[in-house]
This record gives structure tokens, sequence and C-alpha cells, in this order.
């Protein structure tokens, strides 16, 4: 059984408010690159799934010469290999070429029965990309999973969070999955497994090497900007006891109709 | 060339985020004269198809299929790609919903056209959609333009007013789904509802938070925020704290990598206002915060504070709403 697992590398959140808008705009971030904390969960659960089932773990990233830092973090944790696809040839926020190259590296790892990634990355927040990996491939995409029942037969059955209720679904494999939260808790790399991800040799692949001819853009990104900081100036409530605190604060909430 | 909008149902109801959708796309359908067409997928639609009609679509087409009883990506994607067909949609929108969100993208993926997911505002320019998407978590906002003949976006819940109902004008055109059950890959095997009564994050006018400033007594504190929120027809919030402290299950935590929220009235009890958590929230019309600390960052961003202990506060908050709103 061979997993892969997606992975971006992104600014590290504690950063994320530093991030200038030159910066998105040159495409040059400043910040502390990770692994894209949601993507842990999906390395954790590839991890997982490879011991219960007999199989290996390999994680795919597209990105800037640097992200191979993302995937050696995924071998720290336990995942057997990684691969790099350079991004040179994408714009930002360009899912469907991300996908298509994505899915082209998927490919090039022979057969593949399952895609796990996280529900979406730090920085572009589509969650979305990985809808266009299934697309591409044509394999089915069952999202926000957080549990992996079983894998049989060439049947994966999960069970998924959905707005107000949770389900139990299968699909037939290959397949691809974007895994919750809730679905485990990510183990922090080992000493020994740092050591096998410094001697990892992770390969870099071309969209060229994956015979990719990276489609045009279909949207752009323009105008990028911070959003403006509402500085308000706070009204501090007195009075001599709580309660008189509460009922001046209930009179100006009702007055500003939000009740 | 028409305006296309799917209306997401759950449990047989239409989800009230597609309203919203709905009646910003009758302003872009009026902006690029185009008419504005719904269309609603189910076993059974006959009550979404009709608050369709009455929310301002010029056209309601309707897809009815046993195999449409629960939703499945694929079935649900063949859907909408039958109805832009048949409408000729340049324009395509829907809630940016877990479901909306994944079927635009699925659908737009399959057409090779520009999408714009989560999008939280849209204008016309030059007789083409513009969309504006909050980035980086919310640190960073840009327009998408696109440069394909259809645009596709999900739109963020409570990015836009409910529309009011009017006159039911629209005709219902029902369409043939053309699957059948054994075309579908996803098989699903139970469905089980969690919906306890609680009103979701996203989806509230009112939300009632709680942070650290709980620590003392988790427990009680969660209780008084529930309380009140309960008082108010209001959503339970939480911090990153309060929820990696363990005192409320990850589905309650409002910011950065938790929900992004835009109630009309947002309590923050107990919440100091690391950036992260304002990212989330920032954008609430109203913002009241409880905090001992005067010196806590939230009251930068608040309207209305109250310095004092929150197991006082909002005991106090509650009797004082349960006494005015009788």
């Amino acid at each position: 059984m061979k997993i892969v697992v997606l992975i971006k590398q992104t600014p590290d959140t504690a950063e994320l408010p530093k991030v200038a808008a030159e910066e998105v705009k040159s495409g040059t971030i400043k910040a502390t690159m990770v692994i894209n904390p949601w993507d842990e969960f999906a390395a954790e659960e590839a991890i997982q799934l490879a011991e219960r089932f007999n199989g290996d773990a390999i994680a795919l990233s597209v990105g800037a010469p640097g992200a191979v830092d993302a995937l050696k973090h995924a071998v720290a944790m336990g995942v057997g290999s990684a691969a790099l696809v350079d991004n040179a040839s994408l714009r930002d926020g360009d899912i469907w070429a991300t996908a298509a190259l994505l899915a082209a590296a998927v490919k090039a790892q022979g057969a593949v029965d399952l895609v796990l990634t996280g529900k979406q990355s730090v920085d572009d927040n589509s969650g979305t990309v990985f809808v266009g990996v299934a697309g591409k491939l044509h394999w089915p995409l069952l999202t926000n999973v957080i549990k992996v029942r079983e894998i049989a037969d060439g049947v994966v059955t999960v069970e998924r969070l959905v707005e107000g209720g949770q389900e139990t679904v299968s699909a037939p494999l290959p397949a691809v999955i974007s895994v919750a939260k809730e679905i485990n808790e990510p183990r922090y790399p080992s000493f020994m497994g740092i050591r096998k991800a410094n001697k990892a040799s992770i390969p870099t692949l071309s969209a060229g090497d994956l015979g990719v001819v990276t489609p045009a853009n279909k949207t752009q990104w323009t105008n990028i900007r911070k959003p403006e900081v509402r500085r308000t100036q706070v009204n501090i409530i007195g009075g001599a006891t709580v309660q008189e605190k509460a009922a001046k604060l209930v009179d100006a909430l009702l007055a500003e109709k939000v009740i | 060339m028409s305006v296309l909008v799917w209306i997401e149902q759950m449990n047989g109801q239409a989800v009230a985020s597609s309203w919203e959708v709905l009646g910003k796309a009758r302003q872009v359908a009026d902006d690029l004269g185009a008419p504005l067409v719904a269309v609603a997928m189910g076993a059974d639609i006959n009550a979404t198809a009709e608050l369709a009609r009455q929310y301002g679509a010029d056209l309601v087409l309707t897809i009815t299929s046993p195999v449409l009883e629960n939703y499945r990506l694929s079935a649900y994607a063949a859907g909408l790609r039958r109805a832009i067909e048949e409408v000729e949609a340049v324009v395509v929108l829907t809630s940016a919903t877990t479901r909306g969100r994944e079927l635009s993208a699925a659908v737009a993926c399959e057409l090779e056209a520009g999408l714009a997911p989560d999008a939280v505002d849209l204008r016309v320019e030059a007789d083409k959609v513009v969309a504006v998407r909050a980035i980086y978590s919310g640190n960073i906002l840009t327009d998408v333009t696109f440069d394909s003949p259809v645009q596709f976006a999900s739109i963020r819940p409570r990015s836009f007013p409910m529309p009011e109902a009017g006159e039911a004008v629209a005709e219902l055109q029902p369409l043939d789904l053309g699957v059948n059950e054994d075309q579908v890959a996803e098989k699903v095997l139970e469905v089980k509802s969690t919906d306890t009564g609680e009103i979701g994050l996203t989806d509230a006018k009112i939300i009632v938070s709680g942070g650290r400033g709980v620590a003392a007594d988790p427990v009680k504190g969660f209780a008084m925020v529930t309380e009140l929120a309960q008082t108010l027809g209001a959503a339970v919030g939480a911090s990153r704290a309060a929820v990696d402290a363990g005192y409320i299950p990850y589905r309650y935590q409002v910011g950065q990598t938790g929900r992004t929220v835009k109630p009309d009235l947002y309590i923050a009890s107990g919440i100091s206002g690391a950036i992260q958590h304002l990212a989330g929230m920032g954008s609430s019309k109203v913002i009241v915060a409880i905090n001992k600390d005067r010196e806590a960052p939230i009251f930068e961003r608040a309207n209305y504070g109250i310095v004092g202990d929150l197991y006082e506060v909002l005991p106090a908050l509650t009797a004082e709403f349960k006494k005015r709103l009788k």
C-alpha cells in the first residue's frame, strides 16, 4: 500500500500578522517558514496508516527550494521518503496549476492508493488544491475526515465531519482524503528521526520532469493589501456595583440594536 | 448568459447563508445585465425551491433524484455542471460552507475556470466579477480578477446581509441529473446528526466567547458563558488558549487556526486578545470585552469594556438580559 501525503511550507502562524503586503506581492516572505500546521495531521495519519497496513508513506510538496525543510520535518516524523516539485513555473494563488503539478507528482510515484492532505494552508487559505488534485487524477475525494475506519478490498471507509453532522462514507481506492484536526495528535520528530531526515536525499522535480505544461493563470491577485485595522475608542463601563455596570452595558447594546 | 447560485440544503432545509449569496448575486446579475438563476438539488427540494423564488431568483432550476438524497461531491458536481450548461452560466456562486467550498472547486477545476474560494466581497468591473479574499489567515486582503470565461466563487457566510423575501415570480424548471447510483463512487453508510440545537459559530448573529480567564474554574466559567449565550440566542466560542488547555472542544475555537466569524455582537470574556484571535473576530460589528486586566489588548479593539471578574460579570449580564428581554 502506497500513501502520499501532500505538504506545503507556510509561514509560522505566530508570524502571520507581521507579513507585509509587499512581501506577498514579490513572493518573498520574510517570516520563519514551517510545515503547514494542518498538514502535520495528514503526515501523522500517513505514518499511522503505513504502519497499520504495512505500506509506504511518501511526502510531496510544491514549493521553492527552501520548502525541502518542511518535507524533512515530515521525514523526521516518520514518513519514509519525500520529493519536492519546483514551483518556479507557478504564480501566487494559482490553484489549478498547483493541483496539476501535484497530481503529476503523485502519478510519478507509481501505484498510489491514497493521497492525504491537510484542510487548507495557513497562507493561501484556499482549501481547494486537494479538490483539484482529486479532479486531475479522477479519483474520489473525501474531505474533513476525522477517522480512517478501514481500508479493505480496495475500499476506504472514513468518518467525516460536516456542518451539523458526522458521516460514515466509503469510496473505492485510489482516493484523496483531506483530514481535520480531530483525526490525531501529530508526533514531534524524534532525535533519530531528525538525524534520518538530515541524511535523506530529497529529489527536486521540475514541471518538465513531470511532463506538465503549467496551465495559464485563471485568476490574478491584484491590490494586495493589509486589512484596515479598526482602532476603536473603548467605552469602559463604570459603576459602583457589577449589577450597575451590567445594566449600563445592556442599555448600550440595546441602543446599538445588536440584540 | 446568466448568474447561477447553488442553494444548499441540509436535512430538508435550505442553508441560510445560501440566501445571503443569492441576495448579493441579484446585484451582480443586475450589474452584468444577466438573469439570476438558482439551482436546488436533493431528493426533496420543494420548500427550498419555493424560497429561492421569494429571495429574488429569476429562474429556479430543480434537480431531484434519489441519488442526491445524501450530499456526495461527485453526484452534486454532476448536477451543478448540468445547471451551468443549461443556463450558460458565466458566474457561479455558492456559500463557502464545507460543501459549497468543495463543490465550486470541483466543478471549476473540471471546467478549467478561475475560482475565488471563501471570498468576503464581490463586485462587477468591466463586465467581469472581481472577488475579495482574506489570505494569510485574515492578515492580508487581495482582489481576485478572472481570466476565464466562467467565474466561480464561494462566499464566506455573513459577508452579505440576508435579502428580503419578496413576491415569487420565478419559473421552476426541472432538470435531469443524468447520473445513476452505480456511477457515484462515494457511498454514505451512516449519517449522525451532531445537531445539539446549538447555534453554529459561522452563522451566528451573536457570539459569547471564553478564554484563558476561566482558568480558575473552567467548568463553571464555560457554564456561565453558555448561559449568557442561551439567554441571547447566541453561539458559544472560545480562544485557542481555552481549547489548548482542554476547557472546551476545538470546534468552538475562534481565530486564525479556528473559525473566522463576523457576528453583529461578539462578547469576549477572559480573552486577552492575542493577534491570532483578533484575526478571527476583528470584523465583528460590535465587540464587548470583559477582562480583569485593563491593559489587555482586547480593549484596543472593543467598543465596550467591563474591567472585572468574569465570574461576577457574566451572571450579572445574564440576569440583566433576562430581565430586559422578557
